[in-house]
């Protein structure tokens, strides 16, 4: 089954004013960086996207922002990026901030086809308001958990190391991280891939995310892969 | 007084050999200098690594290996990566043993608040309010005096709160305390030459002292 397209123009093609995207990646590390270029492009309006962050002034989904293309964010933490600070400070951005776990058992939850997760996270505090609690005896103790929808996003956008044709995927060490639960939680999936080889060449056991999750893929181009933090240690 | 240095380091000694651990970002992370010789723990990072080593020598930087501080890291040996859901299972599931985070305030019932200060851009809970919902054991390190002189141990937090009834130890600069499950910070140990009459000053939740409190050991 052949899910290779030509680039990201077109894997993003139909992706439309006011639709939900959930991108993969942790800060800079594992984001697709050419399909959020693609979407930039495309310059689609009204973008609900769901990702733990929301990317730097001038790179990731700050390029979106920078455009206003994105009407509400939804993540766990947004960092240091004074557009995004103008954005939601004047109100022009909406923003829905939940736990990194929560953002990645919902993201999951959609891949399991599991309408809803409990989380003992955010019980008592803001992120509980208007939400139901459940008591549960886990784990030898009794105690609350809040119930949180799985995510249902039109689009899943991740970036993977390897890939086949048949949408196998392969993750690098840490970009991994949302990655495989936001491939997994797309109506439509797309990945872009730092090598897209033929199926057979990728080992079936290590593969991270399997082909069923995955519509379209594109061999990637111009990785920036840029580091927020660069700390180092010195040679003794 | 402890500077962050030696709030980490007496912090480090409640790592017990064979901890799976994860260190927060501030002091905690700290804490990973300091850990006694011959105490074998593997640290978890959430963003998806256990056995996570020290920073990378210059030039050896991965792109691809960071920590849940965005910053580039390395793996030991039996290292193991992997996605986002899992690393908070573990942490849910209560497979990681010690968690040490920061916090700006903590009530005397266990109450923290570390993620928000209203009128503040508000850079989001990451992953603390999961953390703390979860975690068995928590440490937590913090000032216990603002620059202002407010106590930050209080009857009840004012900031927006991470998690309720959560903290069970916290050690400050100027001494460690247990938090009772029936409320109270008990005085475990004073830092290196603070009096007991500075800590009741310091503190402005219920402070709990039975008998000789004495001065902690850090190196």
């Amino acid at each position: 089954m052949n899910k290779r397209v030509e680039n990201a123009d077109e894997a993003v093609k139909d992706v439309k004013d006011g639709m939900t995207i959930a991108l993969g990646g942790f800060g800079l590390c594992g984001i697709p960086e050419n399909c959020i270029s693609a979407l930039v492009k495309k310059n689609v309006k009204g973008l609900t996207c769901i990702s733990n962050n929301a990317g730097v002034d001038d790179f990731g989904l700050g390029l979106l922002l920078h455009q206003k293309q994105i009407k509400k964010m939804i993540s766990s933490y947004v960092g240091e990026n004074a557009e995004f600070e103008r954005q939601m400070l004047s109100g022009e951005l909406e923003v829905d901030l939940i736990p990194q776990g929560t953002l990645a058992t919902r993201l999951m939850a959609a891949g399991y086809g599991m309408p809803a997760i409990f989380t003992p996270a955010g019980v008592g505090t803001e992120v509980a308001m208007g939400k139901e609690v459940r008591k549960f005896k886990f784990n030898g103790t009794e105690k609350d958990y809040l119930m949180e929808y799985a995510f249902e996003p039109d689009f899943a956008i991740v970036k993977a190391w390897k890939g086949d044709t048949q949408g196998n995927l392969v993750f690098r060490l840490t970009t991994r991280n949302f990655s495989p639960l936001v491939a997994m939680s797309g109506k439509i999936t797309i990945a872009e891939v730092e090598q897209l080889v033929e199926p057979g060449e990728l080992n079936p056991d290590n593969i991270h995310v399997p082909g069923i999750y995955v519509h379209r893929i594109f061999q990637g181009e111009n990785y920036q892969k840029r580091i927020e933090q660069r700390t180092v240690r010195k040679k003794q | 007084m402890l500077d962050k240095n030696g709030i980490a380091k007496r912090i480090a000694k409640e790592i017990k050999d064979g901890y799976y651990v994860n260190l927060g970002i501030g002091i905690p992370t700290l804490c990973a200098n300091y850990i006694p010789k011959g105490v074998d723990i593997v640290l978890q990072s959430e963003n998806g690594i256990l056995g996570m080593g020290p920073f990378p020598f210059e030039g050896e930087e991965d792109t691809d290996l960071i920590n849940a501080g965005k910053q580039t890291v390395t793996l030991l040996k039996g290292a193991s990566i992997f996605d986002s859901a899992m690393s908070f299972g573990m942490i849910r599931a209560q497979k990681v043993d010690l968690t040490i985070l920061g916090a700006m305030e903590v009530s005397e019932n266990g109450d923290i608040a570390n993620w928000k200060i209203p009128g503040k851009m508000v850079k989001g809970m990451g992953g603390a309010m999961d953390l703390v919902a979860s975690a068995k054991n928590i440490i937590v390190a913090m000032q216990q005096v603002n620059k202002a002189g407010e106590s930050k141990l209080l009857p009840k937090c004012t900031l927006p709160i991470t998690g309720v009834q959560c903290i069970k130890k916290i050690v400050t600069e100027l001494g460690v305390y247990d938090v009772l499950p029936e409320g109270g910070f008990k005085l475990l140990e004073r830092a290196p030459g603070i009096s007991v009459e500075h800590i009741i000053k310091s503190t402005a939740g219920k402070l709990i002292i039975y008998g000789e409190i004495p001065e902690m050991k850090i190196d």
